[in-house]
């Protein structure tokens, strides 16, 4: 009986709440906005929530946002929870990006990203090929000519196996005709201890994002082989790989989804709030101070992205032998 | 004399009423969330980081290192009263600690330990102000060879804490490294001895580990006890404080502890605990009286305490010279200097000389502060120990409880912390030591990831280990540090042999 009475009053309560946000709304789109973040509290991602959560309060957006962090294996852990515990919830969005794309294939999850509805991807971080100041190679194609003769004598420092860094060598193997099992890749805990082991030179080469590298590489300690950005970067003199005639764009991008199970309505919420986000100035601002590239795009074009490069990773994780 | 004259400044700005109450906020909430075992400083700044878009940077940084320090110290309380690790640099803290307490001496633990974090605190901060650069340029040159090398020298320390038998001892540093090894591969991306379960993946939390095996384990054997009958008091003996002879037996560990912590610290890949491990086993080697080491050898806390403060230290080095974030919290840390558009790097200290050396004084304040919090609380924290049994290990089943469900929130956590609570009270039953599988747990997947990538940078080559200076050095020193006492031992038995003969 108590458990029936209280479930009623439970009911009633959330009743009431809901006709209060209902009237909030016309002053704000979202009352409070829950964000899954499928990874421990500081990394990018989560850097990346909490930005949202100050931007959308600047622009007046939600009233405040709740942050749940669910940590492991690159996302692998929280995405089940995700999916069971969150179906059908508006008012609620994940945090993930490729490395979560990439993660979910080495680990041979039978779960997916096209489990849980997209909404728009947001930022991107192109990466970049380093070496220590005294290194002998001056151009991309000094190193990829050593990588040529043999991949096993040019050691390449990055972070964990199977994920950006690593996918990029491999594409960059791939695409001078070098096996990509081959490449000698020396896989750090992390952007620290990899630049560490190139400031000692300890390793031929290095690739990380190019925010890890920026500061270094301004003091003259390291220098900028290529970027794998689309064009030519402000403020960073090195030509793009495409330019430098390997044949390889990347974007470490980041996004976020709603679950599954919304409804139209709830999932076009979704996509305008977090496109008004996107275009406010409170968030460029951010971006600007963070690093990020702004690669907005929302809604089906997003689904349809997806979908073409969870395929691309797939192929490169399986030529590196790890899918 | 520059370096002087910055500090100055820094202190000027460190002063301040304002940044003089971040410091003391930061040093009690440090204090606090060390205690707990699965709140450590890393994740309370991650939490605090939104702080970032209210304060200035200096007074946001003052917070953070106070947050920093604190948990060192607070992190040895109970690992000496509770035998519950709050920090995994505190871990080897609990071997003599805890016997400590154990004997009586409570106080005199906490308080050795409190002062040698200071001294420790205050030689590495002065070390960073003075010493950076040069110690930088030596951190550099270890490469992952070299690593290798210093972990085969961290794994000659499992030898003092064997216990009686050696096979007992390597069984259990074997289970260890086998926890150590479970999860997702670094080198290769493959999942290992994970079957099949997602929460597996990202490994074993070496806390949970150190948890279970002391403060569960051990439960669960005092209620066993209980059982048959029996019920220990611990009677404090002696003084509250330190002793003269505690005091003359305590100073020159604080001072080799923070010798070894320091230089570590600042090392890309060395971390706090590999110092602890090596502060341990050189302060057995050194005593006068190695046979209280194993039942509460002052030494054995003093040395380690301060080698896990050094390392504190050491590690703001490559953080603030280089801008090289080598620990979960300095990596934190270094976000939170982006967020206010900050790029850490190497030119941080000409172009942020203000922060920097603000925060440095910070450090000494703090330490200051630190100590000047937790000297009085030792008459406190001792009572906890008058707790009767039954309650006290009701609490600390508690307390480690919701300790490891913090870590990650996550129920698995605390089925695995009951697994292993299980394990060591097994091995508490049937005499087998516990510290060799917290050192296999830390050191084994260190040293294999180590080696892996010393083997991909050689391309196979096996000679690297023997033909970099650095490397065949540490080498050298682990060698000798396992031949020298027998060889000792031989040449000693000769000559009293010899005497015998000659009388």
């Amino acid at each position: 009986m108590i458990t029936k009475r209280t479930l009623l009053a439970g009911a009633a309560t959330v009743g009431a709440l809901s006709a209060f946000g209902f009237q909030g709304a016309n002053a704000q789109t979202v009352d409070v906005l829950k964000i899954f973040v499928p990874a421990a509290p500081g990394g990018g991602w989560d850097q990346t929530a909490r930005s949202m959560e100050v931007a959308m309060r600047g622009a007046k957006l939600i009233g405040g946002a709740q942050i749940t962090n669910v940590p492991g294996a690159g996302g692998a852990v929280g995405l089940p929870q995700f999916i069971n515990q969150w179906k059908g919830q508006g008012n609620s969005l994940m945090m993930a990006g490729m490395v979560m794309v990439g993660s979910l294939i080495a680990n041979k999850s039978p779960l997916s990203l096209s489990q849980v509805t997209p909404i728009a991807r947001l930022t991107g971080e192109f990466q970049a090929l380093v070496v220590p100041a005294g290194s002998p190679f001056k151009t991309v194609k000094d190193f990829t000519d050593a990588l040529k003769a043999d991949p096993t004598k040019v050691p390449v420092a990055g972070g964990s196996a199977g994920g950006s860094d690593h996918i990029l060598l491999g594409m960059i193997a791939k695409a001078v005709g070098v096996p990509a099992p081959k490449v000698s890749y020396v896989a750090f805990s992390g952007g620290g201890p990899a630049i560490a082991a190139l400031l000692g030179s300890q390793v031929a080469a290095g690739i990380s994002g190019y925010g890890e590298f920026g500061e270094q590489v301004k003091a003259g300690k390291l220098r900028v082989l290529a970027i794998s950005a689309d064009k030519r970067q402000l403020g960073i003199d090195a030509p793009t790989l495409k330019e430098a005639g390997v044949d390889v764009e990347l974007f470490n991008w980041r996004g976020v989804f709603a679950p599954p199970g919304v409804t139209p309505a709830q999932r076009k919420e979704m996509v305008d709030l977090v496109s008004k986000m996107a275009a406010s100035p409170e968030w460029l601002e951010i971006c600007k101070k963070q690093d990020w590239t702004p690669i907005t795009m929302v809604g089906d074009d997003y689904a349809k992205f997806l979908e073409a490069e969870t395929t691309r990773i797939r192929d490169i994780l399986k030529d590196l032998g790890l899918a | 004399m520059e370096s002087l004259q910055h500090l100055a400044s820094g202190f000027a700005v460190a002063l301040t009423p304002i940044n003089l109450m971040w410091c003391l906020i930061g040093c009690t909430l440090g204090t606090a969330i060390g205690v707990l075992p699965g709140l450590g400083p890393a994740l309370t700044i991650a939490l605090l980081l939104p702080i970032t878009f209210k304060v200035e940077p200096t007074a946001a940084f003052i917070l953070f290192a106070g947050i920093y320090y604190g948990a060192m110290y607070g992190g040895s309380t109970t690992s000496i009263l509770l035998n519950t690790p709050g920090e995994s640099a505190t871990i080897v803290t609990a071997l003599e600690g805890n016997k400590m307490a154990r004997g009586g001496r409570a106080g005199a633990a906490l308080a050795t330990s409190a002062i040698g974090s200071f001294v420790a605190g205050t030689i590495g901060t002065l070390g960073i102000a003075f010493l950076a650069p040069v110690v930088v340029d030596i951190a550099l040159k270890f490469g992952p060879a070299d690593y290798f090398s210093l972990m085969v020298l961290a794994f000659v320390t499992v030898s003092a804490v064997l216990g009686s038998s050696a096979i007992r001892g390597l069984s259990a540093l074997f289970l260890g490294i086998w926890l150590g090894l479970i999860g997702i591969d670094l080198q290769t991306g493959q999942a290992r001895f994970t079957f099949g379960v997602q929460e597996l993946l990202d490994g074993v939390n070496v806390i949970i580990v150190a948890v279970g095996l002391f403060a569960v384990g051990e439960t669960l054997y005092m209620a066993s006890r209980r059982l048959s009958g029996g019920d220990e008091i611990i009677p404090l003996r002696g003084s509250l404080w330190m002793t003269k002879e505690e005091w003359s037996r305590s100073w020159k560990p604080w001072l080799r502890g923070t010798a070894i912590g320091f230089p570590i610290g600042a090392m890309p890949a060395g971390g706090a605990e590999i110092p602890t491990f090596l502060s341990y086993f050189m302060e057995k080697k050194f005593s006068k009286k190695p046979e209280e080491f194993g039942h509460g050898a002052i030494e054995g806390v003093a040395g380690p305490e301060a080698a896990n403060n050094a390392s504190a230290a050491g590690v703001l080095v490559p953080m603030l010279t280089l801008g090289l974030p080598t620990s979960a919290t300095a990596a934190i840390m270094l976000s939170a200097f982006q967020s206010y558009g900050i790029n850490p790097g190497p030119m941080l200290l000409t172009t942020q000389p203000q922060l920097v050396w603000g925060l440095i004084a910070s450090l000494l304040i703090g330490n200051v502060m630190l100590l000047a919090l937790n000297l009085p609380m030792i008459a406190v924290w001792v009572k906890m120990l008058h707790i009767p049994a039954p309650l006290l290990y009701a609490g600390i089943l508690v307390f480690a409880t919701i300790g490891t469900y913090g870590i990650s929130q996550s129920p698995f956590d605390l089925v695995l912390l009951y697994v292993i609570g299980t394990i060591g009270f097994l091995m508490r039953r049937y005499d087998f030591p516990t510290a060799p599988v917290i050192i296999g747990v830390i050191l084994g997947p260190l040293a294999e990831q180590n080696f892996r990538q010393a083997m991909t940078i050689s391309a196979g080559d096996w000679t690297v280990f023997f033909t970099r200076p650095l490397s065949a050095s540490i080498l050298a020193i682990a060698a000798f540090a396992i031949l020298a006492p027998k060889v000792y031992e031989l040449v000693a038995s000769r000559r009293s042999g010899a005497l015998i003969v000659k009388s």
